[in-house]
């Protein structure tokens, strides 16, 4: 079975399309990135994946359940990690915060934080508040939240926008490890073309606004892969080119 | 500032006044001195515990009643707007109601008691809490909002693991506005309608002509407005140590 099925899903602000038929489906284990230029509708999209917004029409449906409201194997990682991080709580409080209301033990959940910490390289500020880390730092936090809260399905929403190119790469590196050794699947929404070439298994291409899926791409690159080697590959190279020749269409 | 330049200029400011006030020779104006010498004897006498602590309960009492009805209130309305539609018109008009002017009114409900003057202050103190709490809990960030729909946080972790920690610079600011105008009740109640109390000292010193007395409570009433002003702060700059990187 797939592991998110979406179909037919629209969604309209006043009788405006933001999105318009999209249909596609995320298997288990694997990263699909969504890819379009800004402002085309990718995080109303997300937002009704989601479960954050009704679509007004379509389904979505995550292992066979129909989403209705926000399910509970879930979880979202958002661009604007600092406004999404509890300022008042410490890194490892806020990890650990959503595995509260989840019915697990105190043991339980202080391995999942410890776990999710290391994840990504985090197990040293652990004490520390969010505003002590840089941006990047901060973002890990999130993720590592995310992790430690096991979703069957990591719903990413332009998550490495507001960081630094370095840190941007690290960030992309690390999503590509943690979801090997979580075994995650992830669905990532980026407007930045190399950037879902490099991370996907697959990239689904959005036209402009009202958002609909142009194309479909299977990314045959090998694993792991290398921020230098791997984009200098002629398969990159041509996947790029075609994927910006679709959005520029 | 060094600290001993500021108590520096206190003392001179003390000594001018003294000055001033041995040479002006007003008997309405006692020279500082005297009123020391009556803060002396008033002071640590019975009536600590016959008028200040009274006060003191009045005080907090009223505050705190305010704080825990305009917190639970405000978050309510901040976060619902079906709430803040059918209440926001009626709390605007109560709230541009000069509290002391229901003194009377509550004189007459609740008698010369220490109801009435509890019931003044927490009238009186409501506000600002309630308003700073709604302002508080709007501005939760859409964000924040959001990732806790997303972890499918109870409704208890969102109230009091998100809004109100959020909402807590907002909600101190109403609570130290809400203190200071606690005291100033605290007085203005029991001068008129009290049988103690440091307002109640005030009005007997008054019109038994004790100027120095007089002069001494209300020096104490700053004092202690100070006082709890700086408990408050302390207090704030604990549980916000997290709002000032």
């Amino acid at each position: 079975m797939s592991m998110l099925e979406v179909a037919g899903l629209g969604h309209a602000y006043g009788g405006v399309d933001a999105v318009s038929d999209v249909s596609f489906v995320v298997e288990p284990g694997e990263l699909v990135c969504i890819v379009g230029p800004s402002g085309c509708g990718k995080s109303t999209l997300l937002r009704c994946i989601a479960g954050l917004l009704p679509p007004t029409r379509g389904t979505v449906s995550l292992h066979g359940d129909r989403v209705v409201g926000v399910p509970s194997d879930l979880a979202v990682v958002f661009q604007d990690y600092s406004r999404s991080l509890l300022p008042w709580r410490t890194v490892a409080g806020n990890v650990e915060f959503p595995l509260r209301d989840r019915g697990l033990s105190t043991v339980e959940r202080r391995s999942r934080v410890e776990e999710a910490l290391s994840w990504v390289g985090l197990s040293e500020a652990a004490g520390k508040h969010p505003f002590e880390l840089s941006g990047g730092m901060q973002q890990r936090v999130s993720i590592a939240r995310a992790l430690a809260y096991r979703p069957a399905l990591m719903l990413m929403d332009e998550p490495f926008a507001s960081v630094d190119a370095q840190t941007r790469a690290d960030l992309e590196d690390l999503v590509l490890t943690v979801r090997a050794s979580a075994g995650m699947t992830v669905l990532l929404v980026t407007h930045d073309i190399d950037e879902s070439v490099y991370l996907a298994d697959r990239v689904l291409v959005l036209s402009q606004s009202p958002a609909t899926v142009v194309e479909t791409l299977k990314v045959d690159l090998s694993s792991p892969r290398d921020q230098i080697t791997t984009r200098g590959t002629d398969t990159f190279v041509r996947l790029r080119t075609e994927i910006a020749r679709q959005i520029r269409r | 500032m060094r600290w001993w330049v500021r108590v520096a200029v206190l003392l001179g400011a003390l000594v001018v006044w003294q000055l001033v006030s041995v040479l002006a020779a007003n008997p309405y104006f006692p020279p500082p001195l005297r009123i020391l010498e009556a803060a002396a004897r008033l002071w640590p006498s019975a009536h600590f515990t016959a008028d200040v602590l009274p006060s003191l309960a009045r005080v907090f009492g009223g505050w705190a009643a305010a704080s825990v009805v305009g917190v639970a209130f405000g978050v309510a309305l901040g976060r619902s707007r079906a709430l803040a539609d059918y209440f926001e018109f009626v709390f605007t008009f109560l709230r541009t109601l000069p509290p002391p002017l229901l003194v009377p009114v509550f004189m007459l409900v609740f008698g010369i008691s220490t109801e009435m003057e509890v019931v003044t202050i927490a009238f009186g103190t409501v506000w600002p809490v309630l308003l700073n709490a709604v302002d508080g809990a709007r501005s939760v960030d859409p964000v924040l909002a959001d990732t806790a729909r997303v972890f499918r946080l109870s409704r208890a972790r969102w109230i009091f693991g998100v809004v109100l920690p959020a909402a807590g610079p907002k909600i101190f600011a109403g609570l130290r506005v809400s203190l200071s105008i606690a005291l100033i009740l605290m007085v203005i109640s029991e001068v008129v309608g009290a049988t103690s109390g440091i307002g109640y000292q005030l009005g007997t010193a008054q019109g038994a002509s004790d100027l120095p007395g007089m002069w001494a409570w209300i020096a104490l009433i700053s004092l202690l407005g100070y006082l709890l002003n700086r408990g408050l702060l302390a207090v704030e700059h604990r549980a916000l140590a997290w709002s000032r990187p």
